[in-house]
């Protein structure tokens, strides 16, 4: 019987200021710190603190034989070291059992893959130092945003001393095969983790969607349909956030999540396994080959949910078109950073808008428009402070007019 | 099921949506195989329609009256102006009270003989006349209402008369039908109606006279549209501070103010004191406005209170982008545009700003609005609007 393989994404975006035409060049602050606040709190009650609580309980219950994985972004570990402490602490705690793997990715959850080779690295070095600052850990696993994967992708993580990678399981890809071993790209010996979609998408999506047939998922059904998934390893990726905010609490996904391990360790053979754990005992089945991007998001499975459209695309040219400036403005490399963050071209899509789906639920503007326009004000005003000269370091300190004239 | 409708405009004696809504909407019923009977004031000789029966209440008599039934004037942007006979110092004109007692004789009078299941008044005009019908046929009677006294006064002075007419027609009526939600709480917070008496039928928007085409201007300038009546209702005063605004910042722009209206004189004004007349165009009143919308590089629509604002559907079915006010009924049907609070001039500047600066968000814009509303259509106003009928024709106890 296959290991199950857990892993859940951790991250909130930093939401930016509404930022007029009118406040470009007025160095306003980029960042909506009441809002993120704002959000974060809401998480953090609803998701964060219940379910680290509730998993905590899981894994002394079944002498950490409950196993799983966190990838945590960088932006949102900064966040909680400044105004939740006691949250972090919540995943210091799960991490400290031993039972918990970390993942590593780009610190700010971003699209800087696609920006250069140089950024990609920086990002996830970064990341890396947070991890072992806060955890004291050193991930060996690597998820790229939104999993987006391709052969390059792997190449390049393996370079970078990787030995496993996420992507996700895409049927077109695997043909007549099954997500639920381990594969590795055609010119790397890099482990590929393939996220078993239809599974992952049963809790992530469908638990508590009544018009499905399913409904409603028992931990005891699901694990039934585990112990029948076969193969070596079924990976079940999903958002954090699942607990408690994309599934509130009175769709029963708690209780689902506190009974799931006892029902999945009472199938003889099925246990959890952490993906370090499983590159020492699986070896690769085959060879995915992926020529392109994929992603794990919406059903295109592709970069389309942030780069499809024209003002995405503008908008990312842009951001990708500042670098060569930017590191001669090592104070604006932060904030120039936090705008790759992926959420902020999700939120331009125009793709499912009318059909106000996932898109228009995640989205706090009005419009993709208005989203674009935000962020375009917010960028030309870092531009122009990019482009200014630098200041003259001898330039007196109450350097006023008429200050040398007597 | 045969309709009794009393409306005031019908094409081409139509000065806006109210106009635009009765005559889509009973070429959507006859469709649907619904007999419908039309009341309007004047001459029916320059109507050409084989798909609803006019009748000219009091043709003779009444040529006058139904000219003078127009209450916008001297605002209107449409009729009023080709009309001479008119005088174009007061919004009411003197004998316009007169007018409206006489509209309802003179109704009555026409529809007499006419059998029908249920009445559907539009608008505040025919109310009396709907109230009588109904009670002498005994058929349910169903009213429209396509904007309130409060609308058009801009919320100062509403005339007592007039909104006092409104609160009886909504009072009798069985069932009243608002053209948004935002008209919806409007006439709940204002006339008292009970919500549950109210339905929304939003308008609609028939596709086939638009182009996409673009037509460009003759100088290489963005083009900012404004269109409609230039009275506090619809917020030109706003269009100019933000118009100031962006030109304080964007060099290349003209904007153009179609529509005429008791406010032109100040509007001409306060664009010389800020020093911008030489970019900003008032056209006056326009009959061909189609190429308005096709010649914009964006609509601007900054209504202080606008029931519907079918105007903004015709732009972006022309392609063009949008910004609308939120105090407005089509803000809530449309996804593919801009929106902003109608007072916040500094935000209507800055989107305004925005759109002329991205190509990519004029184009996204224009081509998601586009085929957004191409999928409207007047056919699903009919079968709403049915709905209501068959449930006023149940509960009625003369049916």
């Amino acid at each position: 019987m296959p290991s199950i393989c857990i892993y859940f994404q951790v991250h909130q975006p930093m939401r930016l200021r509404g930022f007029s035409a009118f406040d470009i060049g007025k160095s306003r602050e980029y960042f909506d710190s009441d809002k993120n606040r704002f959000y974060l709190e809401r998480v953090s009650r609803k998701c964060y603190l219940p379910t680290n609580r509730r998993i905590l309980e899981l894994i002394s219950k079944t002498d950490g034989r409950f196993r799983f994985s966190f990838s945590i972004t960088g932006i949102l570990l900064e966040e909680l070291e400044r105004g939740f402490p006691k949250v972090l602490d919540s995943f210091r705690r799960l991490v400290d059992t031993g039972s918990v793997e970390l993942f590593n990715e780009t610190y700010y959850h971003s699209l800087a893959y696609l920006v250069s080779e140089r950024e990609f690295r920086e990002q996830v070095k970064l990341h890396r130092e947070k991890l072992w600052d806060i955890f004291g850990v050193k991930p060996r696993i690597f998820r790229n945003t939104e999993a987006m994967y391709g052969n390059d992708v792997a190449r390049l993580a393996r370079r970078m001393g990787f030995r496993g990678i996420v992507a996700e399981g895409l049927s077109h890809v695997l043909g007549w095969r099954s997500p639920n071993y381990l594969y590795t790209p055609p010119d790397s010996d890099i482990r590929v983790f393939l996220r078993n979609y239809k599974l992952s998408d049963d809790i992530g999506f469908r638990f508590s969607c009544r018009e499905w047939p399913e409904w409603p998922l028992t931990a005891d059904k699901y694990a039934n349909w585990l112990s029948r998934a076969g193969g070596d390893v079924v990976n079940i990726f999903i958002d954090y956030e699942t607990f408690g905010e994309h599934q509130w609490q009175e769709t029963g996904i708690f209780d689902f999540l506190m009974h799931l391990p006892q029902e999945v360790l009472e199938h003889e053979g099925l246990q959890f396994m952490t993906p370090s754990e499983i590159l020492k005992a699986k070896t690769p089945v085959g060879v995915y080959d992926v020529p392109y991007l994929t992603s794990w998001a919406d059903v295109h499975r592709d970069l389309s949910a942030w780069l499809e459209n024209s003002m995405q695309q503008q908008a990312f040219s842009e951001v990708k078109a500042l670098e060569p400036l930017v590191r001669r403005r090592k104070h604006l490399l932060d904030a120039w950073r936090k705008l790759q963050t992926s959420d902020h071209f999700y939120y331009m899509c125009t793709k499912w808008f009318a059909d106000g789906d996932v898109h228009k639920y995640f989205n706090y503007y009005e419009t993709p428009y208005d989203a674009f326009l935000n962020f375009m004000n917010i960028l030309t005003d870092l531009k122009s402070r990019v482009q200014k000269k630098p200041k003259p370091s001898y330039s007196a300190p109450n350097n006023k007019p008429g200050y040398y004239s007597t | 099921m045969k309709v009794l409708m009393l409306g005031w405009e019908f094409p081409p004696f139509s000065s806006g949506g109210l106009g635009t809504h009765c005559y889509n909407i009973t070429r959507a019923l006859s469709k649907r195989g619904v007999d419908v009977t039309f009341v309007m004031p004047g001459s029916s000789d320059d109507v050409h329609s084989d798909f609803v029966r006019i009748i000219s209440a009091g043709k003779q008599k009444l040529i006058k009256v139904g000219v003078s039934l127009k209450p916008y004037l001297p605002s209107l942007p449409i009729t009023a102006a080709r009309n001479s006979r008119v005088s174009n110092d007061k919004v009411y004109g003197y004998g316009f009270f007169e007018d409206v007692r006489r509209y309802t004789e003179m109704a009555s009078q026409a529809v007499r003989d006419v059998d029908c299941d249920v009445i559907h008044c539009h608008d505040w005009m025919t109310f009396p006349a709907g109230i009588r019908a109904k009670e002498e046929k005994e058929k349910p009677l169903v009213v429209t209402v396509h904007s309130t006294e409060f609308d058009r006064s801009g919320s100062l002075c509403p005339n007592p008369w007039i909104s006092d007419i409104e609160w009886k027609g909504m009072y009798h009526a069985d069932r009243v039908i608002t053209v948004s939600r935002y008209m919806k709480n409007q006439i709940m917070e204002r006339y008292g109606v009970p919500g549950d008496k109210i339905e929304v039928v939003h308008n609609s928007i028939d596709m086939g006279r638009y182009s996409k085409r673009k037509i460009r201007f003759g100088l290489d300038e963005k083009i900012v549209l404004f269109l409609g009546r230039l009275t506090l209702q619809k917020g030109p005063d706003y269009f100019l501070r933000a118009a100031k605004r962006v030109l304080d910042n964007y060099k290349s722009v003209r904007f153009i103010v179609v529509g005429t209206g008791d406010m032109l004189p100040q509007l001409i004004d306060s664009s010389i004191n800020m020093g911008i007349s030489n970019r900003v165009i008032f056209t006056g009143f326009q009959e061909e406005i189609d190429d308005y919308y096709r010649m914009a590089d964006l609509y601007v629509m900054p209504s202080v209170s606008e029931p519907f604002g079918i105007t903004a559907l015709e732009a972006m079915a022309s392609e063009t982008p949008v910004i609308v006010s939120r105090q407005s009924g089509v803000s809530e049907v449309v996804n593919h545009k801009l929106s902003v609070d109608f007072w916040d001039v500094d935000e209507l500047a800055s989107k305004m700003l925005g759109t002329l600066r991205y190509e990519c968000v004029r184009r996204e814009m224009g081509s998601n609005g586009h085929r957004e509303v191409s999928r409207m259509s007047w056919l699903d106003v009919a079968d709403r609007t049915m709905e209501v009928y068959s449930e006023t024709m149940k509960c009625h106890p003369a049916g």
